[in-house]
């Protein structure tokens, strides 16, 4: 009896199957900018390690950073931060129980998508 | 055919009970990197690029090196958490767990690392 059928049951769609929405695109992409974060993050505390041994590897890893390569990531890097805070503030609004209706949940994917870009703008303007 | 039970097969493969406690770490570390990644961007931002002397200069005041030194301390432990929960969705079986020890051992090095390079400019 116990092994009847074993792994030769059908299983239930999964992501392939949905049409992309915003909710579940400003899901995925909180996961994204949180994980890809580790590039920015790694760099910085490179950063702060050359600038603690010397000034001559300090310019070495300065000049990476501050690079035409190093701007793109740094700057796609204060988006991925300004984006990924305010989809955890978006979430720690939902763990309070509220906000969860879909038109409201998809308000507030709009909200931090443009948000996250008007938060790094200024950012760029001001550092 | 394999003679195992479902009690057997059952056994093992339910859940951890670790994950409301995974939730709340996220939770508190989230909302104090509400408050520290704000200010490390307007601090530490303006300092790449900057001349080697005025960065070391910089680091030594307290504000800026507490700042630095918390957000990465914080945000990796937060990132340790979330990247957990990426490879346990996407790696299974023994390649998991070797993926998520690879990444603690990441996180750890690297939260030490910035903390030891910072308390080396301040001190």
């Amino acid at each position: 009896m116990a092994d009847v059928n074993r792994g030769n049951r059908p299983l239930s769609p999964h992501l392939t199957i949905y049409r992309p929405q915003l909710t579940s695109m400003t899901s995925i992409l909180t996961r994204i900018t949180g994980n890809a974060l580790l590039v920015a993050a790694l760099l910085i505390v490179w950063w702060f390690l050359a600038a603690a041994s010397s000034p001559e590897y300090f310019a070495v890893v300065d000049g990476v950073i501050t690079s035409w390569f190093g701007d793109l990531v740094m700057t796609l890097s204060v988006w991925g931060l300004w984006y990924h805070s305010l989809a955890g503030l978006r979430h720690l609004y939902w763990d309070t129980g509220r906000g969860l209706e879909v038109d409201t949940a998809e308000k507030l994917g709009i909200v931090i998508i443009v948000l996250s870009v008007v938060l790094t703008v200024l950012t760029l303007l001001i550092v | 055919m394999a003679y195992m039970t479902d009690l057997k097969r059952a056994i093992g493969k339910g859940s951890a009970r670790e994950g409301t406690e995974h939730h709340w770490s996220m939770t508190k570390s989230s909302v104090a990197l509400l408050i520290l990644v704000p200010l490390f961007v307007f601090t530490f931002g303006p300092m790449l690029g900057e001349p080697h002397a005025d960065v070391v200069a910089y680091f030594q005041r307290p504000f800026p090196a507490i700042v630095a030194a918390l957000t990465i301390v914080v945000g990796f432990m937060h990132f340790k958490g979330g990247a957990q929960a990426l490879i346990e969705d996407y790696v299974h079986g023994l390649a998991r767990k070797i993926t998520i020890i690879l990444m603690i051992c990441l996180c750890y090095g690297a939260a030490a690392t910035g903390l030891f390079a910072i308390a080396k400019i301040a001190l």
